[in-house]
């Protein structure tokens, strides 16, 4: 992945809720200028609150990592979401609509996989939880 | 950045800005409860003109207004959801079901005026 990584990589530092609006004007501001239209900055930029307020809400502090990505031709953006919390003990669950260990609507990771082209989910119990998602301009 | 709340007649006008964090949608609510009961008015107005993105924790949150302001007595209806933070709402899965829409302030007056003239909305 590092490999993919451009030299305009952006580190947010995910520790309050300020930090959500901080990542998700971050990578709306990054979604433009690699040539992302509005209405997928908007996309883009509600994956990344989704994300960003699952650190906040399950492991308290975390990362976003906001680069874009070249493939070819192609242009686009990478969203990285990490952190050292507890991990997701049932990670295909997490991912169902409407399920929520946390009173809420239960679609912040579904919905984000929804609104990016490409997104994957690792995690391990006890030692935390990366989501890598991308999104190409079309 | 609290969100400013005007009082018009026995309407509550609630102006969200863009950079609204989480913490002051859940100051919102309360604000909002405390004041319906204080001006005893009939009718609230969520502005979201302004604002960019929707996601899952603000619409739940706005719900949650929505339906503490009818417990209170008023109705609520949210006006200028942008074309793109629909789309994105959509896309979601995010619905504001059973909660009166309109597309500018002055429609959501509109709306409002009538559902206090006798016919509820949402």
């Amino acid at each position: 992945m590092s490999a993919e990584l451009g030299v305009d990589e952006i580190a947010i530092a995910i520790e309050s809720e300020q930090d959500i609006v901080t990542a998700r004007q971050r990578g709306r501001e990054l979604a433009a200028s690699t040539g992302f239209r509005g209405t997928d900055q908007t996309l883009i930029a509600t994956a990344i609150s989704e994300v960003a307020r699952n650190i906040i809400v399950y492991a308290q502090r975390g990362e976003i990592l906001l680069a874009p990505l070249a493939d070819g031709a192609r242009q686009g953006i990478l969203v990285v979401a990490r952190d050292r919390g507890p991990g997701i003990r049932d990670p295909a669950l997490a991912m169902q609509d409407g399920y929520s260990t946390h009173r809420s609507l239960g679609l912040g990771l579904p919905g984000a996989k929804r609104l990016m082209d490409e997104f994957d989910l690792a995690t391990a119990v006890g030692q935390g939880t990366t989501i890598t998602m991308k999104k190409w301009v079309r | 950045m609290q969100v400013p709340i005007l009082k018009q007649r026995d309407v509550l006008i609630a102006t969200i800005q863009a950079a609204l964090s989480d913490q002051d949608l859940v100051t919102l609510r309360d604000d909002l409860a405390d004041r319906i009961g204080r001006f005893r008015s009939r009718g609230v107005v969520i502005d979201v003109t302004a604002l960019d993105v929707l996601d899952s924790f603000a619409t739940r949150t706005i719900r949650g207004i929505a339906h503490t302001a009818r417990l209170r007595g008023a109705n609520t209806v949210v006006v200028g959801i942008q074309p793109d933070v629909a789309f994105t709402m959509v896309q979601l899965g995010l619905t504001l079901d059973g909660i009166a829409t309109a597309i500018d302030l002055e429609d959501g007056l509109d709306v409002l005026e009538r559902a206090m003239a006798g016919r509820r909305v949402g």
